[in-house]
This record gives structure tokens, C-alpha cells and sequence, in this order.
């Protein structure tokens, strides 16, 4: 037999080739609503990654804003000083549309490491759970169970005051991010526990988990590397569900109060802020940060239930 | 000859019950299935063993005791005089590992989807430590592909862009990395093509030859297990009715389901002529019948079989679990 030259992996080029072939990228460019939704998405995670390099003015730098400018309606010239203000200002002569591109690079960050968190918790103790067995997976599941039966916004609004009470009053703005992430993640991790340890329970079973039994493999090496792949189809579909859940999460804490300081504001806080104002007719303060989060949310669920019908293999 | 395998009164024994809560609750005494009865056999060093048996007869069990998937309950499983009680993943362990390996019946479970061809294969080299180097893996993989007459370059393919018959290839490929000495084979062709079956079973006797191989071959085709074994185990819910040589076992099986087995095969020669059809069905392995668990269906059976289990009686080359064996029919 002669000797062919060894076997080389695809180039960047063939993957993109086969990605483009593949049933996920036809399914996508077969939906035009996911079409839609994802340029929404695209369009609001440019803005807010980039937002401070186009944002017409800082809106908390106060040397750059002039109280003059002060309750603007969208698009009409400022009675004082005469300026535009595409979604008008606040109050304070702040342009909502800067503290919409600020606001949402919180909401998203918030959203991103708290999915992240819930994530890594919920697929690991799931992988233990399906793969032990016993009375591990006992445990672990009736946690769980025990904490899906509170709603999932009082147990992060809890985890968020006990970790209140651990910090002095002066740190805990600059900690507000941090334990917003903890609490929205710690309180989202069962829904991934859930699915994991089902479809986890199911693949340990086949025979390929059987081979690498046989050969010795550490059970942490056999989950990591066999099981893991093979379960991250569905818990991509819960993880993009669950940004848009963690991102109206975290808006509903800082609604509350609860969630980021005013100065550092989410697209929560700066509802809330609006709401203040509405009464007395400037509604744009509240209605254009809300809009961002309706189509931010509402884009992200979309393009979660088409990833979901896109993977079921039952409905191809 | 020497025996590379040993296995000696090994026995199964599975815990069924309902879960504690309903046991206490609706008053369900604990169920326990024998799954694996006191069986012991031996396997020659570059001989076939076949185990052939019903569906629930326990031949998997056996199959997943002996590579160490699941414990026994009691009985002793010895490998070249190893004895594999508490096989764990340490050093000593693995070297011991790298001597046997397993094919499995579905090619299509027993291959993970989202590995490369060439990582699936390449995984015992690198567990055992066997090859270290990109080139030295690669270059072995190529062998191995080679080897099962598959084409080197199907290394960077996925499993799903292959037959079944491919898979099974690619499944034997991975088998042989490790360059092992035994083979349990549980089933290897059952789920394939009987186009395909032929090629895959010539394909492990050639590398049984090449490499000296011993298989524990393990399937309910009787055809499949006279091309391939050196010798027959005839099991029945769970006990080693009969162990023979196979062209013995074909010629003049001694245990009465062994000749209800070869009766019902159909073969050309059979046209025409009357034949005992098989009676009765296996029975409820939870509660199996007494004695020989056979009796309910047995042609032969009288009084003791219904109270006392059968004692191994050595026929010949035939080792025979009943009452009536070597008595003239």
C-alpha cells in the first residue's frame, strides 16, 4: 500500500465552508424573524461595546453636562441653549441616548457573567449528578428542586442582602456589579443542573462512555471530554433563554433599588429613574431605555426559541 | 495450553426493587434478579469462546464483568493469573487495562459523535501513554486504519460519515491501539447489515490471526458463533448450561436447549422435514423456576429437576448442567 501523506485537520476556509452547509447556519438563513432578531442583538452589543467612543457626551462626567440642557424633548432644540438631543435629556441635561449606550454595557455585562456563573454551577453539579448516580445525584437534584420552588428574582434579592450585610456601607457601590452577577447567577443555576443531568444520564449510558471506561479514564476526564460536547447542545439553547431572563433580572433589581448605584446605571436603574419623571410629562426619559430593553430582550428570546427548533432534531 | 482468561464462579446478582419510599408505602418486599448464576469458563490464549444465549440470559453481564464495567458480586475473574477484583485507573491498573479491550454491538452508540475519527482511535494510545508525539499518534492511527481497510485520511472525519459497517471498523481500529491480547466482543455484528456481517467477522478472524488474538465472542446467532469460536457456552437464564468444543456442540449437543437452539436454525438440509418447534417461552428471571431452571420447557424432565439444581456432569470434551446428560437417547 502506498504511503498518503498524513491526515491534516480542515483549514479555517473548509470549516467555514462546512459551518455554511451545516443545518444550524440553513435553518438560520431560512428564518427571517431569526434574521431580525440577531441584527437587533448585533446592533445593540456594538453600540454598547462601543458606546463610549461615539456617545455624543459622558453622561456621568458632570463637567460635561449643563443643567441648562435640562428636560429636553427628543429631537426639538433646548428653549436655553438651543442644543438637539436625539432621545432628549433628563433633569440633569443628560442625553438619554449616551446613558442608554452606558446603561446597556452594564445591563449586558450583568447579563453575560451572570449566565456565565449560572452556567458553569448548574453544568458541572449536573454532569456529577447524571454521571454518579446515588445518592449524590439525590442531593444535588433535591437542592435544586428546593430552590425552583422560589421565584428566581426573590432568591437573587436574597443572596444580594446577605451579601450586603457582609460588606461596609462604603464599598458597596463598587461591589454592586459584582454581587448583582453573584446573585442573578447563583439564583438561574438549577435550570441548567436540570437539563444537564438528564441528557448526561442518558449518553453515560451509550457505549462510547463504556470504551473510555474500559481504557481507565478518570471519571472528571470522561465527563470533561465525552460527555460535556456531547450536552452543550441544549444547554446553549437554555443559556441564550437565560441571558435575556439575567438582563431583565438585573433591570428588575436595580428597578427595585436593589440592583446597580445611579451613578453607574443599567438600563434597570435608568427606567426606574424615568419613571420618576413620566407623571409630569417627560415621558422620553422613560420610554427610550425601556424600548432598548423590550428589543434587546425580547431579540435575544427570539433568537433562543429559534436555536432551540434549530437543534431539535425531531422537528427538522 | 495455557488460559489467557479464567473465570470462576462468578456470580450477579441485581437489586430491582422500587425505590425505598414505594417499598415501605405499598409493602413490596426487595427484588433481586440473578443476572449471572455461578458460571466459570476458560479461555485458551489465541482461541475463540462463544456465549450464546437467549435476550436476558445474561451473556452482556458477563461480557461487562469481565472488562471491569461492572462488579461482580461474587466469583473471581483472573487475566493471565491477574486476578481483576478492584481494577481502578491508577498505573498498575491501566497497564493491566491496556491488555484487554471490547467491541461493542451498536457502532452507532459505542463511537462519540463529536470526536474526530482519528481522536477516537488515537484515545487508548494516548491513555496508556503508548505514543506521545503528534507525529508518532498520527502516524499509528494511519496503521490502524490501514488495518481494518479503511482509508488514513478518514481520520479527520466524524463518526456520523460513516456506515454502520465503517463504524464497526473504526470501532475494531480502536480496539487494536492498544495492542491488546483479549477481545470481548459483545455482539459486534448483531446490529449490522448481514451484507456487511460477513466482512466484519473475516476482518477479526484475520486479525486474530495476525496478532494472536483471544476473543470472548459473544452473540445468539448460532452461525455466526460456528464460524468464529473454538468453543461454545451455551447459557440459560443466567447458568452455563453446556460447554463444548463447537464442532462438538453442532454435531451432538448434549443439554436438551442446546438441541431445542440448533433445531430451531434453519438450514437448507431441513427442507421438508419435520421438526420439533421450540416450546415455551424464557421464563421471569426474578423469579426463576426451581431447580433446573430449564425443567418447564425440558422434553426430558423428571422429578429432580424440579427440586435440585443440576450438577456439571463432564461428557467427552462437554461439560453438561443436567440430570439426564450422557445417558443414552
Amino acid at each position: 500500500m502506498t504511503d498518503s501523506p498524513l491526515p491534516r485537520k480542515p483549514g479555517l476556509g473548509e470549516r467555514w465552508a462546512a459551518f455554511w452547509d451545516s443545518d444550524i447556519a440553513w435553518s438560520f438563513r431560512h428564518s427571517p424573524l431569526a434574521i431580525i432578531a440577531a441584527l437587533v442583538v448585533a446592533i445593540i452589543f456594538v453600540a454598547a461595546i462601543f458606546g463610549p467612543w461615539f456617545a455624543p457626551q459622558n453622561p456621568f462626567d458632570p463637567s460635561s453636562l449643563n443643567l441648562m440642557d435640562g428636560k429636553t424633548p427628543p429631537m426639538t432644540p433646548n428653549a436655553f441653549t438651543g442644543t438637539r438631543f436625539l432621545f432628549g435629556t433628563d433633569d440633569q441635561g443628560r442625553d438619554v441616548f449616551s446613558t442608554i449606550l452606558y446603561g446597556s454595557r452594564v445591563s449586558i455585562l450583568v447579563g453575560f457573567a451572570a449566565v456565565a456563573l449560572a452556567m458553569g454551577i448548574g453544568v458541572t453539579l449536573g454532569l456529577i449528578a447524571g454521571y454518579r448516580g446515588g445518592w449524590v445525584e439525590s442531593f444535588i437534584m433535591r437542592v435544586a428542586d428546593i430552590q425552583l420552588t422560589f421565584p428566581s428574582i426573590l432568591v437573587a434579592l436574597m443572596i444580594f442582602g446577605i451579601f450586603k450585610g457582609f460588606f461596609p456601607a462604603g464599598s458597596q457601590n463598587d461591589l454592586a456589579v459584582p454581587v448583582l452577577i453573584i446573585a442573578i447567577g447563583l439564583s438561574d443555576w438549577p435550570q441548567y443542573a436540570r437539563t444537564v443531568r438528564g441528557v448526561t444520564m442518558v449518553e453515560r449510558s451509550k457505549d462510547y462512555v463504556s470504551a473510555a471506561r474500559i481504557i481507565g479514564q478518570h471519571p472528571a476526564r470522561i465527563m470533561a471530554r465525552h460527555v460535556l460536547p456531547n450536552v452543550l447542545g441544549p444547554v446553549l439553547v437554555i443559556a441564550t433563554l437565560g441571558l435575556a431572563l439575567a438582563i431583565i433580572a438585573e433591570a428588575t433589581l436595580s428597578y427595585l433599588g436593589v440592583g446597580v448605584p445611579p451613578t453607574q446605571p443599567s438600563l434597570g436603574t435608568l427606567i426606574k429613574i424615568g419613571q420618576e419623571y413620566v407623571a409630569s410629562g417627560e415621558w422620553w426619559i422613560l420610554l427610550f431605555p425601556s424600548l432598548t430593553l423590550l428589543a434587546l430582550a425580547l431579540s435575544v428570546n427570539i433568537l433562543g426559541d429559534w436555536l432551540r427548533d434549530a437543534l431539535n432534531p425531531r422537528l427538522r | 495450553m495455557s488460559a489467557l482468561v479464567t473465570v470462576e464462579n462468578l456470580t450477579r446478582v441485581f437489586d430491582v426493587s422500587k425505590p425505598w419510599l414505594n417499598r415501605v408505602i405499598e409493602g413490596h418486599p426487595k427484588l433481586f434478579l440473578t443476572a449471572v448464576d455461578d458460571v466459570s469458563f476458560s479461555i485458551p490464549k489465541g482461541k475463540t469462546f462463544a456465549l450464546v444465549g437467549e435476550s436476558g440470559s445474561g451473556k452482556s453481564t458477563i461480557a461487562k464483568m469481565i472488562v471491569g464495567l461492572v462488579r461482580p458480586t461474587s466469583g473471581r475473574i483472573a487475566f493471565d493469573g491477574t486476578d481483576m477484583a478492584g481494577i481502578g485507573t491508577d498505573a498498575a491498573s491501566r497497564r493491566l487495562r491496556s491488555r484487554f479491550q471490547m467491541i461493542f454491538q451498536d457502532p452507532y452508540a459505542s463511537l462519540n459523535p463529536r470526536m474526530r475519527v482519528g481522536d477516537i482511535i488515537a484515545e487508548p494510545l494516548r491513555t496508556f501513554g503508548l505514543e506521545t508525539d503528534r507525529a508518532a499518534v498520527s502516524a499509528r492511527v494511519s496503521e490502524l486504519l490501514r488495518l481494518v481497510k479503511l482509508d488514513p485520511r478518514d481520520s479527520v472525519k466524524f463518526p456520523h460519515e460513516f456506515s454502520g459497517g465503517q463504524r464497526q471498523r473504526i470501532a475494531i481500529a480502536r480496539a487494536l491501539a492498544g495492542r491488546p491480547e483479549f477481545i470481548v466482543c459483545d455482539e459486534p455484528t448483531s446490529a449490522l447489515d448481514v451484507s456487511v456481517q460477513a466482512q466484519i467477522l473475516n476482518l477479526m478472524r484475520d486479525l486474530q490471526e495476525e496478532f494472536g488474538l483471544t476473543y470472548l465472542f459473544i452473540s445468539h446467532n448460532l452461525a455466526v458463533v460456528r464460524h468464529m469460536a473454538s468453543e461454545v457456552g451455551v447459557l440459560y437464564l443466567g447458568r452455563l448450561v453446556e460447554t463444548a468444543p463447537t464442532r462438538q456442540l453442532f454435531a451432538a449437543p448434549s443439554h436438551p436447549y442446546t438441541r431445542m437452539l440448533l433445531e430451531s436454525v434453519p438450514d437448507i438440509g431441513m427442507t421438508g422435514r419435520a421438526r420439533m418447534p421450540p416450546s415455551g417461552e424464557i421464563p421471569n428471571p426474578i423469579n426463576p423456576p426451581a431447580g433446573c431452571h430449564y425443567h418447564p420447557r425440558c422434553p426430558l424432565v423428571r422429578e429432580e429437576c424440579r427440586r435440585q439444581r443440576p450438577p456439571v456432569v463432564t461428557v467427552g470434551a462437554d461439560r453438561v448442567m443436567c440430570f439426564a446428560a450422557g445417558e443414552p437417547r
